[in-house]
C-alpha cells in the first residue's frame, strides 16, 4: 500500500508540471485557437538557457532563473511574430504543422548547442526529505508543487480581474467582437504566447531542478494531450486538474501494470489509452465548452 | 476537337481520362522510360536511394488520399505502416510467397486504419489529429511489448522478397520491383480519385454537412478512407520491411508520420503528382545534407557529429518554410512553372 502511496505523490509532483505546461497550452488555444505541439520543447528550451546561465555562466540561480524568463518572453514573441501569425486563417493542419516544425527547430538548435548528454542542475534546495504523512518526500517535489499553486492562482486571478485578461478571454470569446470593442488582436496572440513560453519554461527549471534534463525533454509536450483533453481544451482549471490526474493515473496503472502483468513501461502509453477513451465519450472534456452544431 | 491553345473537352469520359493530353502520355513514357533505364547507368548507392524514394512514394500517397483528399488529420500513419511491415514479416517467416504476405501486411494495416478510424465519425479537425497521435504512441508500444509477434527491441530478420523463385537480391533487382509495384499503386489512387468515392471524400473535406446532405454517407466513407489509405501504407510497410530485410519498434515512431505529413504538405495536399514531388524531396534532403556535411567537415571540423540535430532542424525549417511561402506545395510551383513556360516569350 505504502507503495501506492509514493506513486500517488510522485504522480501528484509529475502531475504539476503536467499541469504547468497543459496551463500553457490552453492559453494559447483558448486565445488563439492554435494547437501547440511545440509546447515540450518550449520547456527545453528553458530548462537549457537556465541551466547554460547558472553552470556555465555561473550565474546565481534567482538571476539566472528571471534572466530565463525574459528570454522566454522573447521566445514568445519571435515564434508568434515569425511563425504563427503568417498562418492565421490557414486549415487545422498547416497550423499543426507549423509548431511541429518549429518543435524540431527548438530540439535540434538545443542538441547543437548543448549536445545530448544528460545535464545535472546544481542543488538549489536542499536535500534532506521532510516527512509528509508518514512518507520521505524530497523539498524540491514540495516546492515544485508549491510553485506550480501559486502560478495557477495567479493566472486565475489575471483572467478573471485585470484588464488584459478580460481582453484576453473576450478575444477568445469572439475575435470580431473583440476587435470591434478596440482590443488589439494581434497584441492579445502575441501575449498568450509569451505567457505560455514563460510557464513552460517555469515547469522546464523545475523539471531540471528534480531529473536533470536531456534532449528528449520535449516528448513531455504531448503527455500534455491527454491532460487538456481530459480537462477541456479551453479551462485553465481543467488544465490544473487535468495534469494532476494524468499524473497520478500514470504512476498508479504504470505500478499496477508492473504488479498485474509484469508489464514494464505502461506509463508511456497509459495516459493515451485514457484520451481514448475520454475522446468516445466526452470529447470536450470535463470542463470545456461543448460545441452544439445545428443545421 | 483538341485546339492549338488549350485542351477542350466534348465529353465528360474524355475529362476524366487519367491522362487527358497526348503530351502527357508522351512525356510520362518518356520519364518512366528514363526511370527504368536508371539502372543501368547508376551505382547501388544511387539505386538504394532511388528505391527509398519508390517506397516514401506510396506512403505519402496513401495519406494524401486520407489527409488531403478526405480531409481526416491522421498523426498515426508512420505506425499504420509499422502494422503492414510486421504483418508482412511474419506472413513471410511462416512461408506466404512475397505477393501474398504484401497483401496480408496490407489488409492487417487496413485493419488497424479502420478501428482507430471509427472516432472520426464524432471527431474532427485537431481532435482528430490527436486521437490518431494516441493511436501511434499505443501501436508504438505495443511494437515493442509484444514480443512473440514482434520480436521486441531485438526486431524481426525477413529474407528479400521472392516471386515465383525469383529472388530480388540486389538494389538494381528490387528497384524493378518496387517500380511495379509503386505505379500499380499510384493508378489505383489516380482511378479512385476520379471515381465516385474519391468525389465522395473531396466533398467530406470541403463541408460534411453538405456532404452528408447529397447522399454521402459520412461514417462509411470515412472509414473507407482509414481502410484504403491504411491499406496501401500496409503495403508500403510490407514492401520497406522485404527491402530492408529488417523491421524493428524504432523505424515507425512519431517521426516517421511527421516526415510523411510533411511529404504531402511539401509536395501539394491532395495531389498525386505532390505526393511524389514530396516522397522525392524528403527521402533526398537527408542525403543531400549528408554530401553537404562530409564536403563542410574539411573546413568546420566537428560537424559530422551534429549531423543528426543538423538533419531534423533543417527539416523542421523547410517545413516552416514551405508553410509559410509556398502553402500549395510544389505540385503548385510545377504548375506555375509550366504556365510560365507554355506561351513564353509573350506570357500575358
Amino acid at each position: 500500500m505504502e507503495y501506492y502511496l509514493q506513486l500517488f505523490i510522485n504522480g501528484l509532483v509529475v502531475g504539476g508540471i503536467y499541469s504547468l505546461v497543459a496551463l500553457g497550452f490552453v492559453v494559447i488555444y483558448k486565445a488563439t485557437k492554435v494547437v501547440n505541439f511545440a509546447q515540450g520543447e518550449m520547456v527545453m528550451v528553458g530548462a537549457y538557457v537556465c541551466f547554460g546561465l547558472t553552470v556555465q555562466l555561473s550565474i546565481p540561480f534567482v538571476w539566472a532563473f528571471l534572466m530565463t524568463l525574459g528570454f522566454s518572453v522573447l521566445l514568445g514573441l519571435a515564434v508568434e511574430r515569425m511563425a504563427l501569425r503568417p498562418l492565421i486563417g490557414e486549415a487545422h493542419i498547416c497550423v499543426i504543422m507549423v509548431t511541429i516544425g518549429l518543435s524540431s527547430v527548438l530540439k535540434s538548435l538545443v542538441q547543437l548547442v548543448w549536445g545530448t548528454q544528460i545535464k545535472v542542475y546544481p542543488e538549489v534546495l536542499p536535500s534532506t526529505p521532510v516527512v509528509v504523512a508518514g512518507l520521505p518526500v524530497a523539498p524540491v517535489y514540495i516546492a515544485a508543487f508549491a510553485l506550480s499553486g501559486l502560478l495557477f492562482a495567479v493566472f486565475t486571478l489575471f483572467f478573471k480581474y485585470s484588464r488584459m485578461g478580460i481582453a484576453m478571454r473576450a478575444t477568445a470569446h469572439d475575435q470580431q467582437a473583440a476587435q470591434s470593442m478596440g482590443i488589439g488582436i494581434r497584441g492579445i496572440f502575441a501575449l498568450s504566447w509569451c505567457i505560455a513560453s514563460v510557464v513552460s519554461t517555469v515547469g522546464g527549471v523545475i523539471l531540471g531542478n528534480i531529473n536533470g534534463i536531456n534532449s528528449h525533454l520535449g516528448v513531455l509536450g504531448l503527455k500534455v494531450f491527454p491532460a487538456v483533453i481530459l480537462g477541456g481544451l479551453d479551462s485553465l482549471l481543467g488544465a490544473a486538474l487535468g495534469g494532476l490526474i494524468i499524473g497520478v493515473l500514470e504512476n498508479i496503472c504504470d505500478g499496477l501494470a508492473k504488479d498485474l502483468f509484469g508489464l514494464g513501461g505502461f506509463r508511456e502509453v497509459a495516459a493515451f489509452v485514457v484520451l481514448v477513451a475520454i475522446l468516445m465519450v466526452r470529447p470536450y472534456g470535463l470542463f470545456g465548452t461543448e460545441e452544439i452544431e445545428r443545421v | 476537337m483538341r485546339g492549338h491553345c488549350g485542351l477542350f473537352f466534348e465529353s465528360y469520359r474524355a475529362e476524366a481520362a487519367v491522362f487527358p493530353s497526348r503530351f502527357q502520355r508522351v512525356s510520362l513514357g518518356l520519364f518512366a522510360a528514363a526511370l527504368l533505364l536508371c539502372p543501368l547507368a547508376l551505382s547501388g548507392y544511387a539505386m538504394s536511394v532511388l528505391n527509398l524514394i519508390l517506397i516514401a512514394v506510396i506512403g505519402a500517397v496513401s495519406l494524401n488520399l486520407l489527409t488531403g483528399v478526405c480531409g481526416q488529420i491522421s498523426l498515426g500513419h508512420g505506425a499504420f505502416i509499422g502494422v503492414g511491415a510486421y504483418a508482412a514479416a511474419q506472413a513471410s517467416l511462416h512461408g506466404a510467397p512475397f505477393l501474398a504476405a504484401l497483401l496480408l501486411g496490407g489488409l492487417a494495416a487496413a485493419l488497424a486504419g479502420m478501428v482507430f478510424g471509427v472516432p472520426s465519425l464524432r471527431l474532427k479537425g485537431i481532435y482528430l489529429a490527436i486521437a490518431t497521435l494516441a493511436a501511434q504512441l499505443i501501436l508504438e508500444y505495443v511494437f515493442l511489448h509484444w514480443e512473440s509477434v514482434t520480436g521486441g527491441s531485438r526486431g524481426l530478420l525477413v529474407n528479400a522478397p521472392r516471386i515465383f523463385g525469383y529472388a530480388f537480391d540486389s538494389e538494381h533487382k528490387q528497384f524493378y520491383l518496387l517500380f511495379a509495384i509503386t505505379s500499380l499503386c499510384l493508378l489505383c489512387v489516380t482511378n479512385v480519385l476520379r471515381s465516385r468515392h474519391g468525389r465522395a471524400f473531396v466533398s467530406i473535406r470541403d463541408f460534411y454537412l453538405s456532404a452528408e446532405i447529397a447522399g454521402v454517407n459520412l461514417f462509411a466513407t470515412k472509414l473507407a478512407a482509414f481502410g484504403l489509405s491504411s491499406f496501401l501504407a500496409g503495403v508500403a510497410g510490407g514492401l520497406w520491411a522485404h527491402y530492408t530485410m529488417f523491421v524493428s519498434a524504432e523505424q515507425f515512431n512519431i517521426g516517421l508520420s511527421v516526415s510523411y505529413l510533411a511529404m504531402i504538405i511539401i509536395g501539394g495536399l491532395g495531389s498525386v503528382t505532390g505526393s511524389v514531388m514530396g516522397a522525392a524531396f524528403m527521402t533526398l534532403l537527408p542525403e543531400f545534407l549528408n554530401a553537404g556535411s562530409s564536403a563542410l567537415s574539411g573546413v568546420l571540423p566537428g560537424i559530422g557529429g551534429q549531423i543528426v540535430a543538423l538533419r531534423e532542424g533543417v527539416f523542421g525549417l523547410v517545413l516552416v518554410l514551405f508553410l509559410i511561402f509556398e502553402p500549395e506545395g510544389l505540385a503548385n510551383r510545377w504548375r506555375l512553372i509550366k504556365a510560365y513556360w507554355k506561351l513564353y516569350p509573350f506570357a500575358h
